[in-house]
């Protein structure tokens, strides 16, 4: 199987191991990976920010980037989101472009969602069973993100994932439906708001007494972490990519 | 305008997240309504159908406004009622003053409404020195302590009944105890007064039908029914889009509200008030009037995306689930409406996109509110058109916009993104510690004060994909 990476840009400057991990995941799965030059940013940030005329160029470069890709796999639900959600809408005027929107909204994947529901492969360690034992022995809990969760539906693959992840131990989290606080934009314009939020979620974190909390999108992930960090707490947070990358490991 | 804060929304939210007791009275309240919302979910088969339906009945009724109003104006006015149309907030408090004047009105009893509060009614009644009694528990809690409603279900949600004793001992000149009991003993002694006084009854308006004339009124208290029919005289006020065509449509309304307000399956009063009281008639108002409120309403149905806003049913799920009101409550958003539906309709009824309009950053636009709407309005999309309004009209920050400019000619050439990420991998040196930022210049320092930012990698994916690949 071939696939192409759309790394977005706040995995290739600030989680590159995140992307690596992502790779070594995959290639493992054998899948056959290729990264497209000329990709930056979905435009997000521009996107809900109200700046639709220069969303639109760089959503245009992304588009042009997977033109030729038979499938796309993205470690990041929240752009994922703002592709399906918005580009349909961005580019209701430019029939090129819209076309395209639509090609690549029917190929691209999230990570999670692309292990679990294009290659079938729920458990890794079933699929090399000598070589690559799957084991991640630690207390983990999981921040499900709200666009994965309402917007892309497939908060529910890592569910799937880590139930055959051999010796986790799983907690859930209260209040999982609730937002982080990061929001993008929000998280610098309303800093007070965003704090009272991330701070609720933390809360919530530490009381699962967990080792590890786990996520699907980097940008909630980076949130929360930051956070901890300032609290000096010792919980990590993790991409699902990265989970699963150590625990192949192990 | 009179009614407008003093301070922007960073400088209200601040101050409301440091309100500790406001902030644990609003949590433990939304997180009951909304887990109430999703009991009544789950015991409800085809609850999502239920939504569809609604949405249906809304968006034809708010597409055929004009012939809804119309056939309502004459139905009531077919069974002896007055009607009224009000262009802007100050022309519906003429209107109601009038009414009130001419029947030499001294005391008024009031059931909830939040349209009411919209026009600032009682301000501008009490100048004309009447008196104005709210007789809704929590609406009547407000009045005594001279506040307005965070929430438009729950008006008095950031009050602890430790503060509600607190103003009920000072009324009562002896001490209330804050149990449920002698606080509700207490109103509805002091209440039962003013029904049996009052010159005339205000209401507001759950949903007026059309082809009758009838108004209803959905209650937990039974005041709305003491007001509408003790009282000779009988004023409703409803927004212009609170209109349905048929009583089969408000069965399907009916079934939607309640259950996603506070998670019943119908309120305790449900009144459908067929006024003015006919001949063979013992009790209700002897006279009718029904005031319908433009106030900026027409501009939202001029606009087919946020046309849907006025498909709302004021149930408040999208406040019981959003995850900033639960942190700053209703006060900090400066409106009379609040939470997202208030964040979205504020600016029309104000016709303010500028200071207004910044209610549309209240949000993560995590589209809990979208999903939790009992019509299906997609909030999260018309918070983000009114963020595009204001890009287009130029109110946003003129450094936001260059940045965005700038943004945009960088990501646009990945030659020039990748220069851009290495030399912010550079730039960051200086505030680098341990793998962050701990402490960043502004506008990083917003972030930075609650957070540590992740410093930049050093070689970013796409290269170490190169140097593998080559």
């Amino acid at each position: 199987m071939k696939a192409s990476i759309f790394i977005t840009c706040i995995c290739d400057g600030i989680y590159p191991r995140v992307g690596e991990a992502m790779v070594r995941v995959l290639e493992k799965q054998g899948v056959e990976l290729d990264f497209p030059s000329g990709q930056t940013c979905c435009g997000q940030p521009a996107l809900t920010s109200g700046y639709w005329d220069d969303a639109r160029e760089i959503a245009k470069t992304l588009l042009d980037s997977f033109k030729d890709s038979s499938c796309v796999v993205t470690p990041a639900g929240s752009c994922l989101a703002a592709i399906k959600e918005f580009y349909p809408v961005l580019f209701e005027k430019d029939k090129y472009y819209y076309n395209l929107s639509k090609e690549l909204i029917g190929k691209i994947h999230e990570f999670s969602e692309f292990l679990v529901k294009v290659l079938q492969a729920t458990n890794v360690r079933e699929r090399y069973p000598y070589r690559y034992p799957y084991r991640f022995p630690y207390r983990v809990t999981y921040h499900s993100s709200c666009h994965p969760r309402r917007f892309l539906g497939i908060d529910q693959h890592m569910y799937t994932l880590l139930k055959n992840v051999k010796d986790l131990d799983f907690v859930p989290l209260a209040h999982e439906d609730q937002c982080c606080g990061f929001g993008g934009t929000f998280s610098v314009k309303m800093p007070e708001i965003s704090e009272a939020m991330v701070d609720a979620k933390v809360a919530d974190i530490l009381n699962t007494g967990a080792d590890v909390v786990v996520g699907t999108d980097l940008s909630c992930l980076m949130n929360i972490d930051g956070r901890l960090r300032k609290q000096g707490s010792k919980v990590r947070v993790m991409h699902i990519a990265e989970l699963l990358d150590e625990g192949m490991r192990m | 305008m009179s009614h407008r804060p003093t301070v922007h929304l960073r400088e209200r939210s601040k101050r409301a997240v440091k309100d500790e007791q406001m902030r644990k009275a609003v949590e433990k309240a939304v997180d009951r309504l909304s887990g109430n919302r999703l009991k009544a979910e789950r015991e409800m088969p085809n609850w999502d159908e239920w939504r569809e339906q609604g949405k249906r009945i809304r968006k034809h009724t708010v597409n055929h406004l004009d012939y809804y109003l119309g056939q309502l104006a004459e139905s009531v006015r077919n069974k002896g009622g007055h009607i009224y149309f009000a262009q802007t907030a100050t022309e519906a408090q003429e209107i109601i003053i009038k009414i009130c004047k001419e029947k030499n009105a001294k005391l008024i009893a009031k059931s909830k409404s939040m349209v009411t509060e919209e026009i600032h009614l009682n301000l501008a009644l009490e100048k004309e020195n009447m008196k104005v009694v709210e007789t809704d528990l929590a609406e009547y809690i407000l009045q005594l302590a001279g506040e307005t409603p965070s929430h438009i279900i729950v008006p008095a949600i950031h009050k602890n009944r430790y503060q509600i004793a607190e103003l009920f001992s000072k009324v009562a000149g002896q001490k209330i105890e804050p149990d449920t009991p002698s606080l509700t003993t207490f109103a509805r002694k002091t209440l039962r007064k003013t029904f049996m006084a009052a010159d005339v009854g205000i209401t507001g308006c759950n949903f007026a039908i059309a082809d009758t004339g009838a108004i209803s009124l959905v209650t937990n208290e039974g005041n709305a029914r003491m007001v509408t029919s003790l009282p000779k005289v009988l004023i409703s006020v409803m927004g212009m889009e609170r209109v349905l065509p048929t009583f089969e449509d408000l069965e399907v309304m009916l079934s939607l509200l309640p259950r996603h307000a506070t998670g019943q399956k119908l309120t305790s009063y449900i009144s459908v008030v067929n006024a003015p009281r006919s001949k063979d008639e013992g009790d209700g108002a002897e006279e009718f009037h029904l005031v319908i409120v433009d106030n900026g309403r027409s501009k939202l149905l001029a606009d087919e995306e946020y046309r849907q806003a006025l498909h709302c049913i004021r149930c408040g799920a999208c406040f019981n689930v959003c995850p900033v009101y639960r942190q700053i409550g209703g006060h900090a958003y400066g409106s009379v409406y609040s939470g997202p539906i208030g964040a979205v309709i504020t600016p029309f009824l104000q016709d303010d996109f500028d200071f207004w309009g910044e209610l549309a950053y209240a949000t993560t636009l995590c589209g809990a509110c979208s999903a939790a709407c009992a019509v299906k309005i997609p909030l999260h999309d018309l918070l983000i058109n009114i963020r595009r309004t204001r890009v287009e009209l130029g109110f946003t920050h003129p450094l936001e916009k260059m940045g965005f400019k700038m943004w945009r000619r960088i990501f646009k050439i990945p030659g020039r993104y990748k220069f851009a990420m290495k030399f912010g991998s550079f730039a960051q040196r200086p505030f680098m510690n341990d793998g962050y930022i701990q402490s960043g210049p502004p506008p990083l320092a917003n972030w930075t004060n609650s957070r540590y930012f992740p410093a930049a990698a050093d070689k970013t994916f796409r290269e170490i994909w190169q140097e593998k690949n080559k």
